[in-house]
């Protein structure tokens, strides 16, 4: 079976998904990413699916999930790149993805986690003043 | 039977008066809704009947589709274009034709004389010829018509769906008329190509011209926004008029964190703000 890389960059993981998904995949990532965010102590996740033709249910509730796991990990998750006819795609299945941050490309996703980290760590630090 | 008829003959030998004649006929049909200038239509008569005896010398009278009447098939094609868009009515269009038919008849009487079975034989030839240029012009009228109501339509939807740039990254859809679900997959379309394309992370959709905004309609916005969101760009609601925020609260429907401004110019100043700018006077003297 299939394995989507996961590259780590920075504070980041940085998921590509070149190959169509298939919901067997969808499940292996999920497995493999909340693994690698606990082992790196990662604090962004970005998923790319700019190569994405079509996203069904099931993998637009998958993104969902992997979001709310990040998010109990301690990590914020950005899905960058979706195509327009996707993106119509899933607001007619009524799926508008709730809970997941979202950007045009990795990079404004990049700007956003790193807009997100500073953030969290003048929050951290005011009460300390 | 068109071997023996003598219109072609009687064409030839009277073409003079009956041109005079049917410039006359013309001229008492003109009812005034179009602006045709006369010498204009003197030299369109000139040219058609001229047009016409070569076509009929050419013999087959009950064939108007044959190669011998191009000629006038294409000029009256070209006079009912040039009529239907300079505003004449179907029935003055037509009575180019149709009013070519009493000078013929009469320079067909006066060559007949007393043959009345034969001048009956040869006006039924006519008239069924002339009927059906006639019904051509009808044609070509109603073609010109129908072309200038698919180009309407063609500029309408286009007019519709205006996609603007306002500023480096942020983009404004004035939506105006009704939003019904075809027009709503076209904004949608349209507003997330331009999302892509100028890398936008603010879109302003202004409901100033939309004229009611029900339940469907709502849902149809909340949609849009949706999918902008889902491509990683902000939505922000403007035009909102004070009726249209009633019937929205009236409703129960709920926009969510969708934010929204009175006036398109309120969206812009939040969405410079959401893109780390300001808009400031350049000096005091400009206060005022």
């Amino acid at each position: 079976m299939e394995r989507i890389p996961i590259l780590k960059v920075g504070p980041n993981l940085l998921v590509t998904i070149q190959v169509d998904m298939h919901d067997q995949t969808a499940v292996a990532l999920q497995e493999d990413l909340t693994d690698r965010i606990v082992e790196k102590r990662a604090s962004g996740v970005l998923i790319d699916i700019s190569s994405l033709d079509v996203v069904d249910s099931f993998i637009g509730r998958m993104l969902a999930n992997i979001a709310a796991m990040s998010r109990i990990l301690g990590a914020t998750t950005v899905v960058v790149g979706m195509r327009p006819s996707v993106a119509i795609t899933l607001v007619e299945l009524g799926l508008s993805l709730k809970g997941v941050r979202t950007a045009l490309n990795v990079e404004r996703g990049m700007e956003m986690l790193q807009a997100e980290e500073q953030a969290e760590t003048n929050a951290g630090r005011d009460p300390e003043l | 039977m068109s071997g023996s008829s003598r219109i072609p003959e009687v064409l030839r030998d009277n073409e003079a008066e009956i041109l005079a004649e049917w410039y006359k006929q013309q001229l008492a049909a003109n009812t005034g809704h179009g602006t045709l200038r006369e010498a204009d239509l003197r030299e369109q008569s000139r040219a058609f009947l001229s047009a016409f005896r070569e076509a009929v010398q050419g013999g087959d009278l009950q064939n108007t589709r044959a190669e011998n009447w191009t000629a006038v098939r294409d000029f009256l094609a070209e006079v009912s274009r040039t009529r239907a868009r300079q505003g004449f009515t179907p029935a003055e269009t037509a009575a180019i034709v149709f009013s070519l038919k009493q000078p013929l008849f009469d320079a067909l009487a006066a060559a007949y004389g007393s043959d009345a079975a034969g001048l009956v034989k040869e006006i039924w030839t006519a008239t069924q010829l002339l009927d059906r240029l006639g019904l051509l012009t009808f044609e070509a009228y109603q073609k010109t018509r129908e072309d200038i109501i698919a180009r309407q339509q063609q500029e309408m939807m286009e007019l519709s769906t205006p996609v603007v740039q306002l500023w480096d990254g942020i983009l404004a859809l004035p939506l105006i008329g009704t939003l019904d679900s075809a027009r709503t997959q076209v904004v949608m379309e349209t507003l997330l190509q331009q999302i892509v394309q100028t890398s936008a992370s603010i879109a302003i959709i202004d409901i100033t011209g939309v004229a009611t905004v029900d339940t469907l309609v709502a849902q149809h916005l909340l949609k849009t926004v949706a999918a902008a969101r889902l491509m990683g760009a902000d939505c922000v609601i403007s035009g909102v008029r004070p009726q249209i925020a009633q019937t929205i609260v009236h409703l129960g429907v709920e926009l969510g964190d969708v934010a929204s401004k009175a006036t398109l110019a309120d969206a812009f100043q939040l969405a410079l703000k959401r893109t780390g700018r300001v808009v400031s006077r350049l000096s005091a003297e400009g206060r005022g």
